[in-house]
């Protein structure tokens, strides 16, 4: 063991005022409009499909999600992931969901995951097991996002589990949550945003937008209650390849809100997957000029070139050089 | 029974009230009950609960009741046993993600609560579910934390 700190297995405490050491931490607090992109996961035991996809990802954004077996269908875990990630000094937001583990297994991921480097954690419910690829599997559901969130803060911030039981160092981890603007009961949506900010959410990262209006409403009424100033909200976004396509979505995954108006755009383009890259452009550049948003999230089912492509033309990461100054919170 | 369960939600106000009453009630008989701790109440007290409870809300007897927080809607229905909310899997016509034959849990307490005499309980952040409660009565723990508050 070395003196002085000069131990490189010490972990680093977060700067004052933050949760977490992390850059996606750092990049929303200095006001930069924030990038987060998803990383497919494999369904295979080789490191390197993680490290192809992560290499042409990092290049574009802050921080990657690393997802939790989304859609009930089983791929390398998040931990997995995150391991992989964090050992070649990437950036990831671990996603984790409520669906598969019980709150035991919950908090010691989340410590061994902290240990590990990682400094963001995304805590979802989960979609039930009947969308997956092994429907017989039993749904867990033993803690719900907002109780996940209320127990990581606890770790955090008062340096316990659950049940009181003190840890030796906390995780200092930067907490995250989904949220669907675009579901009903449509007016109480805000208002269970307020209730994740409650239970300790620090950023949102939101289903996929497809519908600009019903954005813009959510957000008005989450200015309304002040509830951008509370946390990040970053909102999802992500190519549509065809109309057929996004016929699919809508009716096979959950919570995928896509108006007739954008499949109609689709199938009257003589390319439809480049227009639906067009659409997905158009989107980025318009959120962003919506007051209270800070980021977008960007994702797509196995095309993370097709992510890299889209962020580079948006322009978003040329304009957030000149960006310097957006108020802090 | 679903039918019945739509209709206690549609009467939130209304049972809510009644619920006030039998509060009341539980109230003064809560010191009795705090007597007879341990001899043998729990088990018919929750027979009774079990029985009234599933016919008007579909109970499953978690045995730690929120339905004045959640507009009469028992959260324990939903298939992912929320109890914060609804999920972002709610489809555009109110149906469950898992089931779509039935409405969503919360969107029927989301109109349930509107219906109540306090709307904002459902503001709350619930902790999460104790498993070892599952089967005892909600009712009784009421009253002797009452008798307890009371004292």
């Amino acid at each position: 063991m070395s003196e002085g700190g000069n131990d490189p297995a010490e972990p680093r405490p977060p700067p004052p005022g933050y949760s977490s050491s992390g850059r996606l931490e750092r990049v929303l607090r200095a006001g930069r409009f924030a990038i987060t992109a998803e990383l497919n996961p494999p369904d295979s035991a080789d490191p390197r499909e993680v490290y192809e996809r992560a290499l042409v990802l990092s290049e574009v954004c802050d921080a990657i999600n690393a997802t939790d077996a989304s859609g009930a269908n089983v791929h390398m875990s998040s931990v997995g992931i995150c391991a992989l990630l964090t050992r070649a000094g990437y950036t990831p937001v671990m996603q984790v969901s409520c669906r598969d583990r019980n709150r035991i297994a919950i908090q010691g991921d989340v410590l061994g995951a902290a240990a590990m480097g990682v400094c963001n954690v995304l805590c979802l419910t989960g979609d039930g097991v009947q969308v997956g690829d092994q429907p017989q599997a039993k749904p867990v559901f033993d803690l719900d996002s907002l109780s996940l969130l209320e127990t990581l803060r606890g770790m955090r911030d008062e340096g316990r589990f659950l049940s009181g039981r003190a840890l030796t160092m906390p995780p200092a981890v930067f907490l995250g949550a989904a949220a669907n603007p675009f579901a009903p009961p449509v007016d109480f949506r805000p208002l269970r945003l307020a209730k994740k900010i409650a239970a300790g959410a620090q950023f949102i990262q939101t289903q996929y937008c497809f519908d600009l209006e019903r954005l813009e409403a959510y957000m008005a009424r989450v200015r309304e209650l002040g509830l951008h100033k509370q946390c990040f909200i970053l909102v999802g976004v992500g190519p549509l390849a065809s109309a057929r396509a996004a016929r699919w979505i809508r009716s096979n995954v959950p919570g995928v809100h896509i108006p007739d108006a954008v499949i109609a755009r689709l199938e009257g383009a003589r390319d439809q997957k480049r227009e639906g890259k067009a659409i997905c452009i158009e989107l980025i550049q318009r959120i962003r000029e919506i007051e209270g948003v800070a980021g977008v999230h960007v994702m797509a089912y196995r095309q993370e070139e097709l992510v890299a492509e889209i962020i580079g033309l948006s322009g978003v990461l040329k304009a957030r050089g000149r960006v310097r100054g957006r108020k802090t919170r | 029974m679903y039918a019945i369960r739509r209709w206690s939600v549609r009467h939130a106000r209304g049972l809510a009230r009644l619920y006030d009453l039998f509060e009341w009630l539980l109230v003064i008989i809560a010191p009795l009950l705090r007597r007879a701790e341990g001899a043998g109440v729990e088990r018919p007290v929750a027979l009774v609960e079990r029985t009234v409870k599933r016919a008007l809300f579909d109970c499953r007897m978690c045995g730690q009741c929120v339905l004045g927080e959640t507009g009469m809607s028992c959260p324990m229905n939903c298939p992912k046993t929320l109890r914060n909310g609804p999920c972002g899997g709610v489809r555009p016509d109110g149906g469950c993600e898992v089931v779509p034959a039935m409405r969503c849990v919360w969107v029927e307490a989301w109109e349930g609560s509107r219906r109540l005499p306090e709307p904002d309980g459902i503001l709350d952040v619930q902790k999460p579910v104790d498993n070892r409660r599952w089967g005892r009565s909600s009712w009784l723990a009421e009253a002797r934390a009452l008798g307890r508050k009371g004292e």
